[in-house]
């Protein structure tokens, strides 16, 4: 049964893999890594059960953590255009 | 007791193993930017929620358990957050959203 739900995560990210490269805006793209992001979380789950060796979820928890941090970090680059911490002139809000 | 917990975490592991599939044929199949975020919507709550909770069921009452939680409740706080901040990131820079002809306003 496990096998059965990675096949389906697996299809899932490749459907997003391949949204991601069709994608026609930026947008498509960050949205299609985000979803292959928390698939590989779940892929990592499941493997774990699979193989009777469920240590693996403090991967699956950071990365996790990782995937949402750098969508973020993504959108405020596309947003701000640096990463610095000053605060932008008030205008370009 | 026993197969009533293994039939329940098995029918929430085939429920959302095929929700993450209908999602992700949303987000490729669907025409624009704003509905293929309802597609990814749904395998980030529905598909990703009922697999985690389908794992929990079979590990039992341990420390896995604890992570499997914990996995589950960040990613119900990340993904409607990082939804949001795509979305309108994307209506900031213009993106139009797509509508029936005649339909504008």
């Amino acid at each position: 049964m496990f096998a059965v739900t990675m096949v389906a995560v697996l299809v899932t990210m490749g459907l997003a893999l391949t949204r991601a490269a069709l994608g026609p805006t930026l947008f498509d793209r960050i949205l299609a890594l985000n979803m292959f992001g928390t698939k590989t979380v779940l892929l990592i789950a499941v493997v774990g059960f699979l193989t009777g060796r469920p240590d693996f979820l403090d991967l699956a928890l950071l990365y996790a953590l990782m995937n949402f941090i750098g969508t973020i970090t993504v959108l405020r680059f596309l947003k701000f255009g640096h990463f610095s911490e000053t605060e932008p002139e008030p205008e370009e809000r | 007791m026993e197969t009533v917990i293994t039939i329940l975490s098995w029918f929430c592991l085939v429920t959302g193993s095929a929700f993450a599939i209908v999602g992700g044929i949303g987000l490729l199949r669907l025409p624009d930017f704003y509905a293929r975020m309802h597609g990814g919507g749904i395998t980030d709550t529905l598909g990703a929620g009922l697999i985690l909770i389908g794992l929990c069921l079979q590990s039992g009452l341990s420390l896995i358990t604890v992570k499997l939680l914990l996995i589950l409740a960040f990613s119900l706080v990340a993904s409607p957050t990082s939804g949001y901040a795509l979305a309108k990131s994307a209506r900031t820079h213009g993106l139009e959203p797509w509508v029936k002809k005649g339909d504008h306003r």
